[in-house]
């Protein structure tokens, strides 16, 4: 049988290699192409799941401990298909947005296929010493993504992303090597049946150094210090990838983490830590981006507070009843695809509006409302994901988290979730109202190509026909 | 104390260093340096700590190599960043959040 999981890999790593031959600003049609492939292979991955499980895969016939194994459960389809489908789109918008903005093209589109490739791989890697060098190279793509834009602001904060994301794999990496001292293996399958209660004190530290590497690279509260320049610096569509998928990367990690190979040691004390650090996101981050006075650092600060919510996922799914804790890990998951699906869109559809407006202050976007109904209708869509309305991704997600909170008894979680949702209601509208206001006299609208329009769109639809397919997204991932 | 122990004490010393360094010096090309080190405590874990009766492991030294495969293309990259953000701006430090983002009085 055809297995679509080294094509996954090779795909991303062949066009991207290629583009980066044909020299800057190329490579755009290979893009397109690889990504419908594999928008393909990630569907045939996940139908192949559902029907016969678990897939594994040994690299080159040479089969673990001896080479190296990618395997694929049903989190890991969701993931892959979650990367392709937001990456789709956004490569169409992004072949439009940089005939506009050619100067900050150059080395985009390889740059874009090796985050994919390190993406891909992460979700299929079987060890955690493959999956600390696929955080790697997904770092080092993320922040030449960010710097890709020239000038002071944008390479300031690829530095401040890639110190900071260079200390949370190195932290990771250390756990790695703890975990190897104790063990002597680095599988994954290997070393979940070994860790137990009972197990010594430095498997303990290997997993805090782990987690919190990865919480630094997620930018959990209080570690978030270097999302926001970076993602508000980097151009529109860079945004839109760092913010839906990069960060979700690490979070899943931290998903594998905790639930399979830390399962055993997990207590309900760090859980409540985490869920506490979660909240401090939503409040915090919900604050600042009302604060915001530009609109792509709102946006930003926008992916500070939803990323609080996956990480209330801790506490509602650590000893609680089975039940509770299944209901908690499919609202976490759910908000994992919605956040993707609406941020991408958000991001985009402001990078539209500062494209046609020409400013990227809030106040700038006056008068968008009549010339722009289409991306303002996107960003409408996407922030009724954010703010967690139904019929939308967000609102399943956040109703099943609601429902595990109230079911285990933890009502402050509640309360955080209620407040996050009034405030990130507050950031929306007041994007919304702006739009709305009469345009000034000298406004200047530039026309808009249709594919700084329409794939946006779709990723805003998708992300609100989630609320309504979700069961989809869960029967895959209880398929494994 | 074997060995092995004194190996991998060392490396946690080191890794230490590593991050004080990459968090407290403003200097860039000191960050990079302390980057290093971190990665050299980390990778004198791995190869120390694995040693079974005294014969070493080829696992992690196989690791090892990827491992620094890796940090050398970071700080390569670092090195990259740093020098443009010379160019532009004058110095090898990360210039203070000019307008104070992260404080709710903006």
């Amino acid at each position: 049988m055809f297995d679509p999981m080294p094509w996954l890999i090779l795909s991303p790593l062949i066009w991207a290699t290629l583009a980066f031959v044909h020299g800057p600003g190329r490579g755009a049609r290979l893009a397109v192409a690889g990504l419908i492939l594999q928008l393909a292979l990630a569907a045939m991955l996940a139908q192949q799941i559902v029907a016969g499980g678990v897939r594994v895969y040994a690299v080159g016939g040479w089969g673990a401990p001896l080479g190296i194994d990618l395997t694929a459960d049903g989190l890991s389809a969701v993931m892959l298909l979650l990367t392709q489908t937001v990456a789709l789109p956004l490569v169409f918008y992004a072949r439009a947005y940089f005939t506009d903005h050619a100067n900050s093209l150059r080395y985009f589109w390889p740059l874009t296929g090796y985050l994919l490739a390190a993406m891909n791989a992460l979700f299929l890697s079987a060890d955690v010493f493959n999956i600390y060098v696929t955080l790697e190279l997904l770092g080092l793509a993320a922040v030449g993504l960010v710097a890709v834009a020239g000038g002071a602001g944008p390479i300031t904060a690829a530095m401040r992303y890639l110190l900071a994301t260079l200390l949370g794999s190195g932290a990771y990496l250390l756990g790695v090597a703890l975990l190897y001292g104790v063990y002597g293996s680095v599988s994954l399958a290997a070393l979940t049946p070994l860790i137990a209660a009972d197990t010594p004190a430095v498997v303990s530290l290997a997993a805090a150094l782990m987690l919190l590497g990865m919480m630094l690279k997620t930018a959990l509260f209080p570690f978030h210090f270097w999302l926001p320049p970076a993602h508000g610096g980097a151009p529109a569509p860079v945004s839109a990838l760092l913010s839906a998928l990069v960060i979700k990367a690490s979070f899943y990690l931290i998903l594998r983490l905790w639930f399979d190979l830390f399962a055993p040691i997990t207590s309900v004390t760090a859980a409540q830590l985490l869920g506490a650090l979660g909240a401090g996101a939503v409040l915090w981050g919900s604050l600042l981006a009302l604060r915001q006075t530009h609109l792509k650092m709102l946006v930003a600060y926008s992916t500070v507070a939803q990323l609080g919510y996956l990480f209330l996922l801790f506490p509602l799914a650590t000893g609680v009843s089975a039940e509770v804790a299944a209901s908690a890990w499919q609202g976490g998951v759910l908000q994992v695809v919605a956040h993707g699906l609406a941020k991408a869109a958000m991001f985009a559809a402001v990078g539209a509006m500062i494209t046609a407006t020409g400013r990227d202050e809030i106040l700038g976007i006056a008068g968008v409302a009549a010339r722009l109904p289409l991306t303002l209708f996107t960003f409408a869509l996407a922030g009724v994901t954010i703010m967690g309305l139904p019929p939308s991704g967000g609102f399943a997600a956040k109703w099943l988290l609601l429902g595990a909170a109230l079911a285990s008894g933890q009502w402050w979680w509640v309360v955080v979730m209620v407040v996050g949702g009034l405030l990130s209601a507050a950031y929306v509208f007041k994007v919304l109202r702006q739009a709305f206001l009469p345009a000034e006299e000298a406004a200047n609208f530039k026309p808009l190509p249709r594919m700084l329009e329409w794939p946006v769109l779709l990723l805003a639809l998708a992300s609100l026909v989630l609320g309504l397919g979700g069961g989809e997204v869960l029967s895959l991932l209880g398929a494994a | 104390m074997s060995t092995a122990l004194v190996y991998a004490l060392t490396g946690t010393a080191l890794f230490v260093l590593g991050v004080a360094g990459l968090i407290l010096q403003p200097h860039l090309l000191r960050k990079i340096l302390a980057f290093n080190i971190m990665g050299s405590g980390i990778f004198l874990v791995l190869v120390g700590l694995a040693q079974r009766a005294g014969t070493p492991d080829p696992v992690p030294q196989a690791m090892v190599l990827t491992g620094i495969v890796v940090a050398i293309a970071a700080t390569a990259l670092a090195l990259a960043l740093a020098r443009q953000l010379l160019d532009m701006c004058g110095e090898m430090r990360l210039p203070e959040e000019k307008t104070g983002k992260d404080r709710l009085d903006v």
